[in-house]
């Protein structure tokens, strides 16, 4: 049942137009206040991405309404708002490979799944190769994401001079080629996290802001609620989505999670018009570029070096990033960084994430997502929600399992790739 | 409109300075920026609102401007978006406004100003679904983006330096020199840095005595001392731009705003203090009112500082507008300087006595309980309309909302704010050494407060220090006008448009944005700023974020203090990218290692390949012959007689120590500890979880010492490996690891006349096939130079590896080309290397394998399993998942299509339609053999031989069948010889 006043307002330019010449003085909530009530049927843990997108798939995937989200501090504040904004699907094993994939599809559909433009702009995804055993790496790559269905080509350096006509071809690392994903892009963040908000809203989900999660009530290995800075809650199922902060929740419930937390930085320069079409990946010269549909160009490199819980990174990796940065693109040597900021990563031994069932029956968790979980947040949370549902993973998630690193079936990302990502 | 007066001002008259603004050439001083030199001229509209292109005057004098953005020069010397409130005139500068076509005056995307409703806060996030955002994102992205970027490399240079220091000092007004004055004669060492080219701060703004005479003379007293103090570094337009972990502080340099075109553009300081003292001041903030962006409506301080120091008024009938004290001062300095002050309103109940008395009894008038409702005009200002229904004639407004301290830095570091009631806007709470904030930051309003809390500052940093509490200087007295610290309410008159009442001019975010927002529930203030994107333009809110805070609390109907400010980030004013990267880019992005014998190679026209950081000859191509033909040649001269391979970057590295040999024993899948001296052992090294991380060789040269070869891509990596181990597992053991990669040159010499080549140097080693058998290791010297030899073999041929102290290196090899000329000897390079070890199915770890390949994978399952002794990786060699027979092993492969057998192309197993079964790890067509060979890894490789199977390469397709990985001389005859 639907709360009243929860009502969705359906977005359209002709609504825009309506409401400008009412003065917009009627545009209904979209992110409600509710209070926090005594008992719920799912409690996700966690207001990013991934718990909101939980959540709404739970309301509406399995009819479940009287779910609750919790976090801490604002939604989207974490590494949901903290990302680079790439969604792509090229990802070596099988299992990466359809998982992302599927997350892409969604993507693909979400702006209007949720009615809520999330700016969901398919640009191109270049990974660029600058030896010729980067070369053959990149060509093992694209032929395993093709044998998996999914799009990716090689370019030539002729290809990339028309594609990136700033790129700097003959760079310190002379660039031999590259593959695209056309398909992979870039996406707004807080649109994101605002239309499953938005939607998770609509379908009576309770998002609790400013409500931390402080304990668990375990009774004979289940869980059976969750402490809170505003009381406790009896639930019958948990979902902890909190990234950087996963292991030390999973330790108040009893367990170990295999992951080690460290700061991944970023900065975005002042806008200037179109320079960069693509979002480029380089291993060897290790950044990521791309522009904003505002002008801003994003630039990600390395994680720093050390482990942290700061959400703030240090001068070093600052400098080789824009090292990198220049080194692809000279002519950015005079734009201008406006904002620098860091999220805290949660990086498991093989660079996947660890999703599913935990030693606490009716506990599970979504973490391990290191630097990539922002293009996994649909199907993350359409698979979490099944799983939660049903108390058993989801097909596409079952390699993900935390019991991967007692079996030793590593999905080794890191080392298919050649790169830490 | 606004011109120059007669006198006064920081400014050289007699240095007149050209520049040109749009082409056309205006006059200005040394010692003005472009904003008074535009100012002084009369412009009044000098850019546009990034969203709706509405016409914008110059607001500030600092670097909080946010509408006076302009670009500069052209072609690579581009600079869009600098602050014309920041940079200095200098002649020929060339100065264009932005964002605005065909002209800044008559801008034609003024059209979406008259659609205004329409671009309220977040419409972008409710329509342009269809067909598709990229369909729209096509043309916002060329509206978008406020200037033109360059589109050239940037030519300049910049440097990066390290600097230690005991005290920091931000900020080079009143506070910041006096407390850096006071450390300095203590004796610490001191690093001031101010962000304006002219140092004093506020003092420029005013005209106040100091002890008696105007403020240059005490400037110039204490900036003469700093600068003769040799424990002091004085960096003028250099501004701090962030604060990081442990003391440490990023600084830029403006060397560029100090004179024309300098050697360096701009530096960076990574400085690293003990103590940081924070005295950045204040940044004043605009009223809220209906139009209150127009051109020529501009901070009351701003306009106290042209006139102050750059003697320019910024109008012929000017008005203020306040409601705190600030504005009566500027009023009073107009006054002095004989520039009409037509009216000050104050929206307060009560103006303070004194201060309205003063300016009363200089004709101006002064009315309390004053708010201005709305401005009028056309494209510029032309009037106010008041509360009180009156309407003024003006065509300048000074306006002041109160200061907010600059606490960016200090929130940088995560220190606390606290909300202030008084001055509503937060302070640095109870700051403390090593981080102090002081003066205006620290919420002191008048000149004499701000010396004062130097002086506390500066005290409590001696303690910190352990020095004496001798200040050894006197507080400087002045004479100022009493200015409460009191601010007025935020007077947003509740009637007037919202939508024409602006938050953040650069972004156009307007009070109507931040009610749509809170009516949509975006209340937080972190989703409120991202949702109107208030605070987020390029001047990063400097005068939006508090106005917008206070608005929400106001409509809300909370206190401040819960709302909360947004998080402050990085850095303080942009940063150019080229600036942090300094000399790290181009050549210097990297460094490359050159071989000792890296002339030689040259002159034998190498074909270089960069590889593990070295400069590496992958073959040596002849006239005509590409790297292919080339390495073709070259391995079928070594198999034929003997080529010579420089083999110098293979990793080398020293064990030592009573514990050596159980050490490395712990490393290697197989047993090491009971190596005999003089033999060699190939191994392979496992991380915890058994997947092979490297392979090479470990000799013995004595009880206790070992020297280990790994690959030359794990060299460095190797020894951090071992070491990382050694001192933090097992520190108890008695073992030394000595990396020595570098100190010797390997060269590999291989082929069936290799030890008829060897031989022709004088040796005191035996190198006949029973002294020196395969897998053997001998140490004596070689033409009287120290050497090493290995007997090994990467090609399958007979093969040495000699190894001399890397300054021989060059000469070794030139002779053994010399002396080996009769015998046919060729130089061969890496890919000649890889093409022969190919043929022999010898492994390439990080090429044949990857991060999953376990011992077993790779034929070495019974090794490892027969080995008694612990070793790293070896439990998990026991997972379910490695003892599964499905894994993917190493197989050789044959096939009739060259085209499609090769690295990188994935396997397909009968009856297999989805995902791939391996692939292609290592291909070439066998000069040997005259045929295609490839190693691949396969699933469950090792059962299937003979089988066929499917190749897939980028939509093509073949066949290949599996084979035993030793192509050529399976039983190692040849090795043997």
């Amino acid at each position: 049942m639907i709360p009243p006043g929860r009502t969705m307002q359906r977005y359209s330019f002709l609504a825009l137009a309506r409401h400008a010449v009412n003065g917009n003085r009627k545009w209904p909530r979209v992110l409600h206040q509710p209070t926090l009530k005594k008992t719920y049927d799912a409690v996700i843990v966690g207001g990013g991405g991934h718990g909101l997108a939980t959540a709404y798939f739970l309301a509406k995937n399995h009819g479940m309404r009287n779910i609750a989200v919790l976090e801490r501090g604002a939604i989207g504040q974490g590494n949901s708002g903290r990302n680079t904004q790439v969604t792509r699907s090229d990802y070596y094993h099988l299992v990466s490979s359809k998982f992302f994939d599927r997350s892409l599809c969604l993507y693909e559909g979400l702006s209007r799944e949720l009615n809520y433009n999330i700016m969901f702009s398919q640009r191109g995804k270049v990974s660029l190769a600058h030896s010729p055993h980067e070369m053959e790496v990149l060509r093992r790559t694209v032929n395993a994401i093709r044998m998996n269905g999914v799009d990716s080509e090689m370019l030539t350096v002729a290809d990339l001079r028309k594609l990136e006509p700033m790129l700097k071809i003959d760079c310190r690392y002379p660039i031999e080629g590259a593959a695209v994903q056309w398909r992979g892009g870039i996406s707004r963040h807080d649109a994101v996290v605002w239309a499953f908000a938005r939607g998770a809203g609509a379908l009576s989900v309770d998002i609790v802001q400013g409500c931390e999660v402080t304990g668990f009530t375990i009774e004979g290995g289940r869980v059976t609620g969750v402490k809170t800075t505003q009381g406790s809650v009896a639930t019958p199922r948990v979902c902890i989505a909190v990234a950087g902060h996963s292991s030390v929740l999973a330790r108040k419930a009893g367990f170990e999670l295999p992951l080690h937390s460290t700061c991944l930085q970023a900065m975005v320069t002042e806008p200037v018009k179109p320079l960069i079409n693509t979002v480029l990946v380089s291993a060897a010269i290790h950044v990521y570029v791309s522009q904003t549909g505002r002008g801003e160009v994003v630039i990600g490199g390395g994680a720093d070096v050390f482990s942290s819980y700061a959400q703030r990174g240090g001068l070093p990796v600052f400098e080789s990033n824009a090292q990198a940065a220049i080194e692809l693109f000279p002519c950015l040597g005079r734009l201008r960084v406006m904002r620098q900021w860091a999220g805290v990563v949660d990086i498991s031994p093989d660079t996947s994430p660890v999703m599913g069932l935990t030693p606490v029956e009716g506990l599970f968790v979504s973490a391990g997502w290191g630097t990539g979980g922002y293009k996994a947040i649909p199907a993350g949370g359409e698979t979490m929600a099944w799983t939660v549902a049903n108390g058993r993973p989801h097909e596409l998630i079952a390699a993900f399992g935390l019991d991967r690193f007692a079996a030793g079936a590593l999905v080794d990302e890191g080392a298919a790739s050649g790169v830490a990502h | 409109m606004g011109y120059r007066l007669e006198h006064g001002g920081h400014i050289d008259r007699s240095q007149p300075i050209r520049i040109r603004w749009n082409g056309r050439e205006i006059e200005a001083f040394a010692g003005d920026t472009i904003a008074s030199a535009l100012l002084a001229n009369g412009e009044r509209i000098v850019g546009r609102g990034m969203k709706l292109h509405r016409p914008r005057g110059i607001l500030s004098a600092g670097c909080e401007e946010p509408n006076a953005l302009v670009t500069l020069g052209h072609g690579a010397e581009l600079e869009p978006s600098a602050r014309a409130t920041m940079i200095p005139v200098r002649d020929g500068l060339e100065v264009q406004a932005q964002n605005a076509w065909p002209s800044v005056r008559f801008d034609l995307g003024r059209v979406l100003d008259a659609t205004a409703p329409l671009w309220h806060a977040g419409f972008y996030n409710k329509t342009f679904k269809w067909p598709s955002w990229d369909f729209y994102e096509q043309w916002i992205r060329r509206t978008a983006g406020i200037a033109n970027p360059p589109r050239k490399p940037d030519p300049a240079r910049y440097d990066a330096v390290n600097a230690h220091c005991d005290l920091l000092v931000v900020g080079g007004g009143p506070t910041g020199l006096l407390a850096a004055q006071i450390a300095s004669r203590a004796g610490l060492t001191v690093m001031l840095a101010e962000q304006d080219f002219q140092w004093g701060g506020r003092l420029l703004a005013t005209n106040t005595l100091i002890n008696g005479a105007p403020v240059a003379v005490w400037l110039t007293s204490v900036l003469g001392e700093l600068a003769t103090s040799r424990n002091v570094t004085l960096l003028s337009a250099t501004t701090a731009f962030g604060l990081y972990d442990h003391g440490s502080a990023g600084l830029l340099q403006r060397l560029d705003l100090q004179g024309a075109a300098p050697p360096i553009r701009q530096r960076y300081w990574r400085v690293h203090t003990k103590q940081t003292l924070l005295a950045t001041g204040a940044i004043e903030q605009p009223l809220v009112f209906e139009y209150n962006d127009r051109p020529s409506i501009m901070l009351a301080g701003a306009i106290r500082q042209y006139v102050n120091r750059y003697a320019v008024a910024a109008g012929r009938h000017i008005v203020f507008a306040t409601n705190n004290d600030s504005a009566y001062l500027a009023a009073l300095d107009l006054v002095a300087a004989a520039v009409p002050v037509q009216l000050l309103v104050d929206s307060r109940a009560e103006a303070p006595a004194q201060l309205a008395g003063w300016l009363r009894a200089q004709g101006v008038e002064v009315r309390a309980g004053t708010t201005v409702l709305r401005s009028l005009g056309k494209k510029d200002l032309r009037g106010l309309q008041l509360n009180t229904g009156e309407t003024i004639d003006c065509d300048a407004l000074g306006m002041s909302s109160g200061w907010a301290p600059a606490v960016h830095l200090y929130s940088h570091a995560r220190a606390p704010l606290a909300f202030d009631e008084t001055r509503q806007s937060f302070l640095p709470a109870d700051s403390k050494p090593p981080l102090l904030a002081a003066g205006a930051l620290a919420g002191r309003v008048t000149l004499e407060e701000s010396f004062a809390d130097a002086m506390r500052a500066a005290e409590r940093i001696l303690a910190h220090a352990s020095r004496p509490a001798d200040l050894q200087v006197a507080q400087p007295l002045v004479e100022e006008p009493p200015v409460a610290a009191q601010v007025g309410a935020l007077s947003r008159p509740g009637a007037g448009r919202s939508d024409r009442q602006w938050l953040d001019f650069l972004h156009d975010v307007t009070v109507a944005d931040a009610e749509v927002a809170l009516a949509e529930g975006y209340t937080h203030i972190e989703h409120l700023k991202r949702y109107t994107t208030c605070g987020m333009a390029v001047d990063q809110g400097k005068t939006s974020n508090l106005n917008a805070l206070l608005t929400v609390a106001e409509m809300i109907g909370r206190n401040p203090a819960e709302v909360g400010t947004t998080t402050y980030r990085p850095p303080f004013t942009p940063v150019a990218l080229g600036a942090l990267a300094g000399r790290q880019v181009g050549e210097r992005y990297a460094p490359r290692r050159l071989l000792p014998a890296h002339a030689e190679h040259q002159a034998l026209d190498a074909h270089w390949w960069e590889a593990g950081g070295w400069m590496r000859p992958a073959c040596y191509p002849r006239a005509g012959e590409n790297v292919r033909q080339a390495a073709q040649r070259e391995a079928t001269a070594v198999r034929a007689s003997v080529g010579i391979f420089d083999a110098s970057p293979l990793g080398k590295i020293e064990i030592s120590g009573a514990d050596a040999a159980r050490f490395l024993d712990r490393f290697y899948i197989n047993n090491v500890a009971k190596l005999e001296e003089g033999r060699v052992r190939y191994g392979l090294m496992l991380n915890e979880n058994g997947v092979i991380i490297d392979d090479g060789t470990v000799a013995r040269l004595g009880p206790s010492r070992f020297l280990v070869t790994t690959t030359s891509g794990g060299a460095s990596r190797i020894v951090n490996w071992l070491d990382e181990w050694r001192q933090c597992e097992w520190p108890g053991l008695n073992v030394f690891v000595s990396p020595v990669t570098t100190q010797w040159t390997t060269i590999a010499v291989a082929g069936p006349r290799a030890r008829e080549l060897l031989k022709r140097f004088e040796s005191d080693i035996a190198i006949d096939a029973k002294s020196l058998p395969h897998m053997s290791f001998a140490e004596g010297r070689l033409e009287g130079v120290a050497a090493r030899l290995y007997r090994v073999s990467f090609s399958g041929e007979l093969g040495f590896e000699v190894n001399v102290p890397a300054r021989h290196g060059a000469a070794l090899w030139r002779e053994l080309l010399r002396r080996g000329a009769d015998l046919g000897v060729v130089p061969y390079g890496v890919e000649t290397a890889l093409l022969l070890r190919l043929e022999k199915g010898f492994l390439h770890v990080g090429v044949d394998t990857d991060g999953t390949t376990a011992p077993a994978d790779v034929g070495w399952g019974e090794v490892a399993a027969r080995k008694k002794g612990d070793f790293i990786g070896k439990r998990s060699l026991r997972r379910p998942n490695d003892l599964r027979t499905d894994r993917l092993q190493l197989v050789g492969l044959t096939s009739e299509d060259a085209n499609v057998l090769v690295a990188g192309a994935h396997l397909r197993l009968p009856g297999t339609t989805k995902g791939s079964d391996g692939w292609v790890t290592s291909a070439a067509v066998s000069p040997a053999l005259g045929r295609p060979i490839a190693l691949a890894l396969l699933r469950g490789g090792h059962a299937r031989l003979r089988e066929t199977l499917e190749i897939h390469d980028l939509g093509k397709r073949g066949t290949a069948t599996i084979v035993k990985s030793a192509f050529f001389d399976p039983e190692g005859a040849r090795l043997h010889a």
